[in-house]
C-alpha cells in the first residue's frame, strides 16, 4: 500500500531508518521530495503492517496519509488516447483489449509525470 | 474483374441490403475471401481517426450588433479569432490561445461551442460612418451564430514521424512529454483504420466527398496544406457545420508547454467499385510504416532513428539500439474503431450515402521547405577558432596564469586524448584559491559541460546560454575536440552588426 509521510524539513532525525528498525517492516521509497519548508515521502508498505507503520511515523512527529486512490481521471475528459503510458515510470497505465486505458493506481507514486503528459487535462493527483 | 458504382452502392443503402465493415474487419475479410468476393458482397468500408489536429478552426457568424460594429479585434473566452473579414465573420484558430490561461485555446472553445455552452464574446472597433461601434461585449452560444462553419486546412494525415529524443533531458513537444535517452516514443495516426491510408491513391477521396467529421456529416475541400502524397504523407481539407457535430468527437486539447490544439474526429467511407480499391482497404498495421525521428536536433529535418511498422508501435514496444521502449500513441484508437463503427452504424441505417468525387486529391506533388532569403547564422560565424585548452592533470595556478593571459572567463579542459572532459572558469579558480585548495585543474573543473558546433544555429545557441544561464560555449567536432569557443559577447556583436 502505497502512504505519503509528511514532515518538516527543520527535522534532522533520520526519521526512516528509526520506524524500519523499530517496526522490523520492510519499507521501499518509491519517492521523496523535500525542499526548504516541507518535505514528502512516498512509500510502499506491506497492507497488514500499514497501520503499525503510521502509528511509528506519528510518533516521530511525521504527519500520514494513505494513498487510496493516488491518481483520479475525469472520465468524461479521457479520450483514451495513451499519452500517459509511456511516461509513467511505474507503468500505472496500460491499453485493454478495446484500446481503453486501463490503470493500476496500487503502483502509483504521485511523481506527477501523466499529468502534465495528459493533452486533455483528465488526471488529477489526489492529495490526502 | 468484379465492378459496380457509387449509384449501385447508394440504391442499396435507400433498400437496406448495403454491406459495410470496418477497415479493421475488411483486412480479416480480404484475408479469408479476397478481393474478388470482397468486390462483390461488401459496398463501403468505413475508415476512423482521433488525433491531435492543429490546423483545424471555424468561421463563425455572429450576426449584426446594434448599432452595429465592424469586428476588427474579437475575442471568444479570451481567445483571439481572426477578424480581418466582413463586419461580424471571425475565423477562430485551433491553436490561439487565451491571453489570460495558457492552457485554454481555439480549440478549446470550439468544444465549449459545440457542447452548446455560452461563451463571452468581446470585440473592439475603430469605428466608421456605416459601424459606428467600437466596442462590444456580450454572452453567445452555437444557437445564436448563423453559420458555425469548420474549415480544417490540414487533417487527417495518412501518416505520421514518430518521436524520439536523445537528448540528456526531458522536452515538451507536440508530440507530447518526450523522456531523456530515448526514454520513450510517442506516436500519431490510425495505422489500419486511417482513412488515406486505405485508398493511398485517392481512388474514391477528393473534393465533395461526404465524411463523418465531428460526429456530423462533412465534405472533404480538396488536398489539405502540405499534402505529399509522393512521400505517403497525403492530407485532407475538410469541412462539416459545428451546429451537427457531438463534443465526443471534437475535444480541446493542451501539450504542456506547447500549446493548445484540437482533437478531431474524421471518417471517410470507401466505397468498394472495383478489386484494387477493395484491395487496398485490406492493409494491415504490418504493412504501414513511418519513421521514429529524434526531436532531440531541434532542426526542419529531425535525424531518422529507424523505420517502425504501425504494427510494432502499436506493440507498445520498439526495439532502438538493442533498448526496450515504450511507445505511446497520442491519437485514440479507440474513439478511431468508434467512429469506424458509428459511420458503418449511419450507412447500414440509411442515413449517409457516399459520394463521388468530382475531383480526387492530387496524386502527385510534396511538401517544399521554406525559401529563405536571408541565411541563418552558424556559430562558425561567430566563434574565435583559436581557444586556448588546459589539461585536466594541470594545475590550478597554470589555469590562473592561461586566463589572465587571455583576457577571457572560461578555459576548457582536456582529457590525454585530447577530447573535453570539463571545463573551469576564472570565478572556479578565484574560488579554489580562496578556500585554499591550489590541487590540479580536474579537482575544481565543472564536468558537466554545455557545448556548441559550428553548424549549429547563432539563435539556438544563445537559447542555449540563456537557458543554462551561461555565457559561453565551447565549440566540438564529432570526436569532441574542441576547435574554438563563442561568447554571448561573439554572438551579441555578431546580431548587432546585422
Amino acid at each position: 500500500m502505497k502512504m505519503v509521510i509528511h514532515i518538516s524539513s527543520a527535522m534532522q532525525d533520520p526519521v526512516i531508518a528509526r520506524v524500519i528498525l523499530g517496526t522490523g517492516v520492510e519499507i521501499n521509497v518509491d519517492r521523496a521530495n523535500i525542499d526548504a519548508t516541507s518535505g514528502e515521502i512516498v512509500l510502499e508498505v506491506p497492507i497488514d503492517a500499514c497501520n503499525r507503520v503510521a502509528r511509528a511515523f506519528e510518533r516521530e512527529g511525521a504527519s500520514v496519509s494513505v494513498l487510496e486512490h493516488p491518481i483520479l481521471r475525469d472520465e468524461d475528459e479521457c479520450v483514451h488516447c495513451g499519452a500517459c503510458i509511456s511516461v509513467c515510470p511505474v507503468h500505472v497505465f496500460s491499453f485493454a483489449d478495446d484500446w481503453r486505458v486501463a490503470m493500476d493506481e496500487s503502483k502509483c507514486i504521485h511523481c506527477g509525470a501523466c499529468i502534465t503528459a495528459c493533452p486533455h487535462d483528465a488526471l488529477k493527483i489526489v492529495s490526502e | 474483374m468484379a465492378s459496380k458504382t457509387i449509384s449501385k452502392v447508394n440504391e442499396r443503402i435507400r433498400d437496406g441490403s448495403v454491406s459495410v465493415l470496418t477497415a479493421e474487419e475488411m483486412t480479416d475479410y480480404i484475408r479469408e475471401h479476397g478481393t474478388e468476393k470482397a468486390v462483390r458482397e461488401v459496398d463501403v468500408v468505413t475508415t476512423g481517426t482521433f488525433g491531435a489536429m492543429c490546423s483545424s478552426g471555424a468561421f463563425l457568424n455572429f450576426g449584426h450588433s446594434d448599432p452595429p460594429i465592424r469586428m476588427q479585434r474579437a475575442y471568444l473566452n479570451g481567445v483571439e479569432a481572426y477578424s480581418g473579414l466582413a463586419a461580424v465573420d471571425a475565423y477562430l484558430g485551433a491553436t490561439q490561445e487565451s491571453e489570460s490561461d495558457k492552457s485554454y485555446g481555439g480549440g478549446h472553445v470550439i468544444e465549449d461551442l459545440i457542447a452548446g455552452k455560452e461563451i463571452d464574446l468581446h470585440a473592439e472597433s475603430s469605428g466608421t460612418d456605416c459601424y459606428p461601434r467600437r466596442m462590444l461585449d456580450t454572452r453567445i452560444t452555437i444557437d445564436d451564430l448563423n453559420q458555425a462553419t469548420m474549415v480544417n486546412p490540414r487533417n487527417a494525415y495518412q501518416r505520421y514521424d514518430a518521436a524520439t529524443n536523445s537528448t540528456k533531458r526531458v522536452l515538451y513537444t507536440y508530440m507530447g512529454t518526450l523522456l531523456p535517452g530515448f526514454g520513450n516514443v510517442t506516436y500519431s495516426g490510425s495505422g489500419m483504420l486511417s482513412p488515406l491510408s486505405n485508398d493511398p491513391t485517392f481512388r474514391t477521396i477528393g473534393t465533395g466527398t461526404r465524411i463523418f467529421l465531428g460526429g456530423g456529416q462533412g465534405y472533404v475541400i480538396g488536398g489539405g496544406t502540405q499534402h505529399d502524397p509522393e512521400n505517403r504523407f497525403g492530407t485532407m481539407m475538410l469541412t462539416g457545420s459545428l451546429k451537427e457535430m457531438n463534443p465526443t468527437y471534437i475535444r480541446g486539447a493542451a501539450f504542456h508547454k506547447y500549446g493548445t490544439s484540437l482533437y478531431v474526429g474524421v471518417g471517410v467511407p470507401i466505397p468498394i467499385l472495383n478489386e484494387e480499391i477493395a484491395a487496398a482497404t485490406g492493409v494491415s498495421d504490418s504493412d504501414l510504416t513511418t519513421e521514429i525521428v529524434d526531436y532531440g536536433i531541434p532542426r526542419r529535418s529531425h535525424p531518422l532513428v529507424r523505420e517502425v511498422t504501425y504494427e510494432e508501435l502499436k506493440s507498445g514496444i520498439v526495439d532502438i539500439d538493442g533498448s526496450e521502449v515504450r511507445t505511446s500513441p497520442l491519437s485514440s484508437f479507440n474513439l478511431a474503431r468508434r467512429i469506424a463503427d458509428e459511420l458503418k452504424g449511419w450507412i447500414a441505417d440509411g442515413e449517409f450515402f457516399v459520394s463521388a468525387p468530382s475531383a480526387q486529391l492530387p496524386a502527385r506533388g510534396s511538401a517544399k521547405p521554406m525559401r529563405e532569403t536571408r541565411g541563418q547564422l552558424l556559430v562558425q560565424d561567430a566563434m574565435s577558432g583559436d581557444a586556448r585548452t588546459i589539461r585536466s592533470d594541470a594545475c590550478v595556478k597554470d589555469a590562473a596564469e592561461l586566463i589572465i593571459e587571455g583576457y577571457f572567463n572560461h578555459l576548457p579542459v582536456l582529457s590525454e586524448d585530447g577530447t573535453l572532459v570539463g571545463i573551469v572558469t576564472s570565478w572556479d579558480v578565484s574560488k579554489a584559491v580562496a578556500r585554499g585548495d591550489v590541487g590540479t585543474v580536474e579537482s575544481v573543473m565543472s564536468r558537466n559541460v554545455v557545448t556548441s558546433t559550428p553548424d549549429e544555429f547563432v539563435e539556438l545557441a544563445v537559447q542555449k546560454m540563456e537557458k543554462h544561464k551561461i555565457s559561453a560555449l565551447p565549440v566540438v567536432n564529432e570526436t569532441r575536440k574542441v576547435i574554438g569557443m563563442v561568447t554571448s559577447g561573439d554572438l551579441n556583436k555578431l546580431l548587432v552588426r546585422r
